[in-house]
Formats: C-alpha cells, structure tokens, sequence
C-alpha cells in the first residue's frame, strides 16, 4: 500500500533539491582563469588615447581590475563602492571599460567620481573576451606575479569586500614579504 | 490616485478569495446552505476587484505614470501603444497580476458553466481555486506589489525588453496562462473527488472539457512562443530546451496524457486514481514551472529578474499545494475503485501505454531540466544539459509514442483483436510506408533512417485519423464532437510530426560573408545582397539589409532582414527576414557589418517548417471541437 506515497514521496525529493537549489546561484561558473596568469591588455587608455594600460605596469603589486561600462545598471550601484575601496586602501584600482564609448565612460566617471589609477578602453570586448567576461560588473585580484588569484561576477559589495576581498589581498600581500 | 486605487481593489481581491477559500469549504462539510451558496458570489467579486486593480495598472501604462515602480521599469515615452498594453504583462510583477486575473477568470467560468454541478461540489472546487488564487494574491501584494511607488519620479522609464516588443509575443503570455490556470480547474475538481472519495461518468463529464479548453490554450500559447522564438530571436530553430520552454511543456504532456486518461474513466470507469494522479499532477508542474522562471535556479534566456525571497515563498506554496494534495490522494486514493477490467488488446491498453510514454518524456524532459540544479544541490560540478541529451533520449521514446497512438487510435473498448487491427490499418500501412520510406528517397537529397521512420508513423497516423472518420457510417453531423475532435487533433500531431522529421534532418543553414552585388548558392536558392542601408524609427535605429532571392535564375523574393538598436536599452536586436512558404521557409538574418559594403549574413532554408506550428494549432483545434461534444450538453440538460 506504498504505492500511493509514492508522489508525495518524489515531490518531497524534489523539493528538497529546489530548496537547495535556492540557495546557490547558477550563474557562478568557476573561472577557468583562477591561479593562471593574466591575459594581457595592452589596450588604450580611456582619458589618455595614446598610452597603453599593460599587465607589467602593475607587476610586484597586488592589483584589481574592475570591469564596467556606463551602460551598466549594477555598475552604479557598485561605483560608491569602488570610490570608498579606493580612498581608504592603497592598492591599484584598474578599470577595464567595456563595450562602451569614450564620451559616456567619461560623462559618467565625472558625474560619480573615479575610483580608477588607470581606465583600459576596450570598445570591442577584445580583452573581454580573453578575460572570460560575461557579466559586467566583474571585478578580478591578481597577485604580484600577474596571477588571477579571485573573480567576483556581479557588483562588489561592502559584505564581500570585508570578508573576501580585502583579506585575501593582505593574504598576498604577507606572503610576498 | 489610479495606482492606489489598483492597489486597494487588489487587497479587496485578497480578501474576497480568503473567505472564498474557507467559507464554502466549511459550509460544505457542515451543511451550511447559506455558506455553500456565497462561493459564486465570492468568486465574482473577486473578479471584479481583479478587473479594476488590472484596468488601474493598464491606464498607468497608458498615461506614462511614471510614478509607478513597475511601468518606470517597463514602460517609456515612445514606446508604440499596442507595446504599452502588452507592457502590463512583460515583466514579473505584471504578470502575475494576469496570472491571477486568469485564475480569477477561470472560476467564475465555472461558475457561469456549472450551475447543475451540486452546490456542494461547486462550492468545493470553488473554494480550492479560492486557495490558490489566496496564495498568488498574497505573493503579488507582499513580494511583487505591481502598484509599488517611486520615491520620485522620473522622467521617462526604461522601457520594455525590445525583445518583448512583439505582436505574437503580446498575446503569448496570456494564452499560456490560459493553459496554465485553466488545469487548476482539473485540479480543483480532482480534490473535490478525492474530498468526496468518489467519482462517476458525471463527473469525468463536468472536467473533460475544461481540460480540454485548457490544453488547447497551452498548446496555442507554446506553439505562439515557438513561433515567436523562431522569428524574433534570430537562431533558425523553433524549440531550444530552454528550461522556461520545458516548464511549459511539462503540463502539457502530463495533460495529453490527462485528456486520454479521462477518456478510459468517462467510457470505461477505469484508471480512476491514476486521472486523480494526473490532474493534480499537470497543475503542480504549472506550479513547479512559476517557481523554475521566477525564482532564479536555473539559467535561461527567459528567466524573469530574480529574487531569493520571491523563489522562497513559491517554494513554499508549492509545499502547501502539491504536498497537500498528494497527501490527501495517499490518504483518499483507494476510495476511487475502478469498475472494469479489460483485456490485454483493447484501447485501455492502448491508451495505458500512451500514459506510460506520455509521462516517461515528461520525467526525461523534467530530470534533464532540474539535472544541473540537482548536480549543483549536490556539490558534483556545474553543468548545463542541452539539446544533444533531450534529443538523444526524447526522440526514441516519442518514435515508439507515436507507433502506439496510430495503432491505440483504431484499438476497440474493452477487447479487441491482432488480426482485426491487422485488417483494419493493412493498407494504411502500406500507404504510410511508401510515403515515408519512398517518396523521401525520390525527393529528398539524403536518406535519414530517423526522419523516414517520423514520416511513417506520421502518414499512419493521419491515415488512421482520416478513416476513423469515414468509417463511424454516419453523416459529417452526426458524428460526434468527440470523434471530430480526436481525428483533427490526430491529424494536427502527424502533421506536426511530419513537419520535425523533415526540418530537424533537412535544413540548411550557413554563415557566410557577402559583399553588396555578390551571390551565394544554397539549396537551389541563390541569396544575393544588394545592400544595407541605415534609418531611425520611433524607439530604435535600424540597418536594413536587402536581399534578393532567385530559384533557377527568376526572383522569387526580395528580403529584408534588420538590425536593430533601441534607443533606451541600447540592446541590438535581429529582425530575421522570413520568406514563408507551405513547403519551405528562407531565413535571412543580419550579423555585423564587415569593412564598408559588406557584412556577415546567416541564411537558412527550413523544409516543411510551417507544419510543426499548423499542426499544433489543429491539435488545439480539435480541442476546442471536443468540448463542443453533445453530450457535455445533454449532461447539463439533465441533472
């Protein structure tokens, strides 16, 4: 007379597969590019066109990239904390402006202030491409050695910051010295 | 002043359908007249409420009240008015309102429809569709208020997903509600049965065709977004086992397999439990498809903004609803006593075996749907399960489906024989194996061992529908709707299946680079680009590429595929250009420009693909002839 438990006991395993399921985000692909060297970008600057953004300029640094665009609405939500990072942590703040045009980028940056030491300029998503990014915002931590050490898809948050970001840097940063 | 308006009516609705839900439920088991008679008007007084609290949301759209969270986000300036008003229903929040809307719909139908239901019945089935719509109301007021204030507002709104903006994608969403709520009437009455621990012809009477109406909804509005997909999205391919497609074709293929189930019950008063088992089954997969676009568990290009909140109380609604009810069919289901056997060759079996099949295909396309969210529940990897798995495990199950659906279809009640059935489709069959086995080989350019088995099967089955009809010895009207029905939704599947067997293994696709003057060859057809040229329209900038086509050296079309760029969402945007024919359909599609005159094209030809789409709007047809039945007349004339 088990028989008819047997629906209810099939929907009780699903639902307890969909409960779990809840709670993890299936957008989160792990990067392939975790603890593999960084692609490079030798791309042009945002402000200033002729100079290039290059991965050497920051070798011996821990660094970020963050990659945005104006067109971005989780960017916005994401800037004021991109701006508090960088005025109270002295670690490079790379931008890599994706898909987006000069004029805007820059309209943009003057409206919500810039976090950025450096902005590449990527209108086509070249570097993108090589760097995996499929949702903007997405912000990388590379080590001193040009290592991808950390990618965070979607807006950083001060949560996140606090707790992942920010220790892993000091990690990197103590384990050079 | 609307929009709070909509809001209040809103809370009316929520209160009408809380005492909707509970008094004539009540009532019924107390023997309270006064309280059985309350469902109906209960039911339409939440209607009305809905009706004003969907008008309040459809003027907000109108007027460009911006005020409001919802049409800010949804809606804009210069968006075309058709796209307004479809605008109510394009985003979560909005939706949901016509959700209800429909629930809301489908009841007082049943009560118009069903005034010679007992009144304790009614009230019953009533009451459970006042439980539902008590769970979607509460969801709408408390997670996704559509009436929600802006703290300012602003000057214009963000407007519409262009992808959105549509005609058949307007009336795609309300269709497949359609479908959706209308197999909680099904469900409804199945608890009601399993409440009174009893069910009889009559009954199979008063749910049949609701289901039907239902299905035939369902249908039309997976056919429309199979369309829409083809057209709009730019891929060439009309089915993607996208997760939000297979959420809508899991109720459909446990209600197919409902409708048949309903017919052993009504004839034969067989399978009892087991339609129980498929009513309530096909209404928790709507449920289940709700929480799989709304909650954000699994990726698609359909899924709607998520919120864990929101997946968190769908997720337990789904417990309350279906757990409850399989609950209650554990406890009840022996009740439901089937009245007669039958014998092993005889349409019971017929139609047992289609269940079998129909509900397998469900469980494959469910289990590969929930495949990378049950893998990811259980720390084994991130994957994603696509075509190559549905397709490989799919296609064999449907093959052997639809060899039984032409032989079941002329099996007899109760006992039947080999050699009679033998006698009976003999030369069907030779007529169906010449037309899927010879006449590919004579038209076609390859041979395909699958798409000639679809093709036989298919001519079987048209050929059996076919002559069912002209065999009943009867004149056109006196045959019954039921019969008519049955036949053309039949003949709707071969057509269908007729229409993938050739498409799925004979069109042509191909990327190429043209420069304007040059030609490419496929197919027979010969595509050549004269050139694209640049224009703005009210809401996008647009490049328009022209392209004309020429079959043994005359011009049969000129085509005029576009790329477009909205305005506010700065999405571009393919605008395929379609040559549709009965036989064939050329697809031209825009890619990216390539130095100054000449650009990437994608080019299609798609044998027979108009078929898979007039064959489902003829099963939904037959449907809809079903319902039209005498004898669910008669049943209402009687009692």
């Amino acid at each position: 007379m088990l028989k008819r438990f047997i629906p209810l006991l099939i929907f009780i395993g699903l639902v307890a597969f969909l409960a779990i399921g809840l709670s993890l985000d299936p957008k989160k692909v792990p990067s392939p590019l975790i603890n593999k060297p960084a692609p490079a970008l030798n791309l042009p600057q945002l402000f200033n066109e002729s100079e290039l953004v290059t991965n050497s300029d920051m070798l011996g640094e821990v660094w970020l990239l963050n990659v945005w665009a104006s067109w971005c609405a989780a960017c916005r939500a994401e800037h004021q904390v991109l701006n508090a990072f960088s005025n109270n942590h002295h670690v490079p703040l790379i931008g890599l402006n994706y898909k987006d045009s000069r004029a805007n980028a820059k309209q943009w940056l003057s409206d919500l202030g810039n976090p950025y030491q450096k902005i590449a300029f990527d209108m086509d998503g070249i570097a993108g491409i090589n760097w995996g990014v499929y949702g903007v915002p997405e912000t990388f931590v590379i080590d001193q050695q040009g290592v991808i050490r950390y990618k965070q898809i979607g807006p950083l948050n001060d949560e996140i910051l606090e707790k992942t970001i920010i220790p892993l840097i000091n990690k990197l940063q103590k384990a050079a010295s | 002043m609307t929009p709070d308006i909509g809001q209040l009516a809103l809370i009316f609705a929520l209160l009408m359908a809380v005492y909707q839900a509970i008094l004539p439920m009540v009532s019924s088991f107390k023997g309270f007249q006064a309280g059985i008679a309350t469902a109906r008007y209960l039911a339409s007084g939440q209607f009305i409420f809905l009706c004003i609290s969907f008008a309040c949301l459809t003027y907000a759209f109108l007027t460009d009240d911006f005020s409001v969270k919802y049409v800010a986000s949804t809606s804009n300036l210069s968006l075309p008015v058709l796209y307004k008003i479809s605008g109510v229903w394009g985003a979560h929040e909005g939706s949901l309102l016509l959700w209800a809307l429909i629930l809301s719909l489908w009841t007082v139908a049943v009560c118009l429809f069903s005034r010679d239901l007992p009144a304790v019945y009614l009230a019953r089935v009533i009451s459970v569709m006042g439980f539902i719509s008590v769970g979607f109301l509460i969801f709408l007021l408390a997670l996704s208020n559509p009436f929600e204030k802006l703290p300012f507002t602003p000057a214009d709104g963000r407007s519409l997903n262009p992808l959105l903006q549509d005609p058949g994608l307007a009336i795609h969403p309300p269709m497949l509600y359609m479908g959706y709520v209308g197999f909680c009437v099904a469900f409804a009455f199945a608890i009601s049965a399993l409440i009174s621990g009893k069910i009889d012809a009559l009954w199979v009477r008063w749910v049949r065709p609701w289901t039907n109406i239902a299905w035939c909804f369902l249908t039309i509005g997976i056919t429309l977004g199979s369309w829409w997909a083809y057209y709009e999205l730019g891929w060439g391919g009309w089915w993607f086992w996208d997760p939000v497609e297979n959420a809508s074709l899991l109720p459909w293929l446990v209600g197919t397999a409902l409708i048949h189930s309903l017919a052993v019950t009504e004839k034969r008063g067989a399978f009892k439990s087991w339609t129980v088992l498929l009513a309530i089954s096909s209404f928790s997969l709507s449920l289940l498809g709700t929480f799989l676009v709304r909650s954000g568990v699994l990726t698609s290009v359909h899924a709607f903004a998520t919120d864990p909140s929101r997946g968190l109380y769908i997720l337990c609604f789904l417990i309350i609803v279906v757990g409850t009810s399989f609950l209650l069919y554990a406890w009840r289901s022996p009740s439901l006593k089937s009245e007669s056997g039958f014998h092993f060759i005889s349409r019971e079996t017929g139609l047992l075996v289609n269940n079998i099949f129909l509900v397998t295909i469900a469980a494959c396309v469910l289990l590969g749907t929930l495949y990378p969210l049950i893998l990811d529940a259980l720390d084994a990897g991130k994957i994603s399960v696509g075509p190559p798995y549905f397709n490989a495990v799919i296609v064999p199950i449907a093959l052997g489906m639809f060899a039984v659906m032409a032989i079941g279809f002329s099996l007899r009640w109760k006992n039947d024989s080999f050699s009679r059935i033998f006698k009976r489709i003999r030369i069907l069959l030779v007529f169906a194996l010449i037309a899927g086995l010879v006449l590919p080989s004579l038209w076609l350019s390859s041979y395909n061992v699958y798409s000639s088995i679809g093709l036989t099967l298919a001519s079987l089955i048209a050929l059996v529908a076919v002559t069912t009809i002209y065999q009943q010895k009867k004149s056109y009207s006196q045959i019954s709707g039921s019969v008519w029905g049955a036949s053309i939704a039949h003949i709707g599947m071969a057509i269908t299946i007729a229409g993938i067997s050739i498409t799925a293994v004979y069109s042509h696709e191909k990327d190429i680079r043209l420069s304007y003057g040059e030609n490419y060859e496929m197919a027979g057809y010969s595509f050549k680009l004269i050139d694209v040229t640049q224009h703005a329209e009210k809401n996008y900038q647009a490049s328009t590429g022209l392209v004309e086509v020429f079959q043994k050296g005359q011009l049969i079309a000129q085509m005029k595929p576009e790329k477009r760029v909205y305005d506010i969402q700065n999405n571009p945007m393919t605008e395929a250009a379609i040559d549709a024919g009965f036989f064939r359909d050329l697809f031209v599609a825009l890619g990216e420009p390539l130095g100054a005159s000449s650009w990437s094209l994608r080019i299609y030809h798609k044998p027979f693909i108009r078929w898979i789409w007039l064959g489902a709007l003829l099963m939904a047809l037959g449907a809809a002839i079903a319902v039209a039945d005498r004898r669910y007349r008669k049943t209402a004339a009687r009692t």
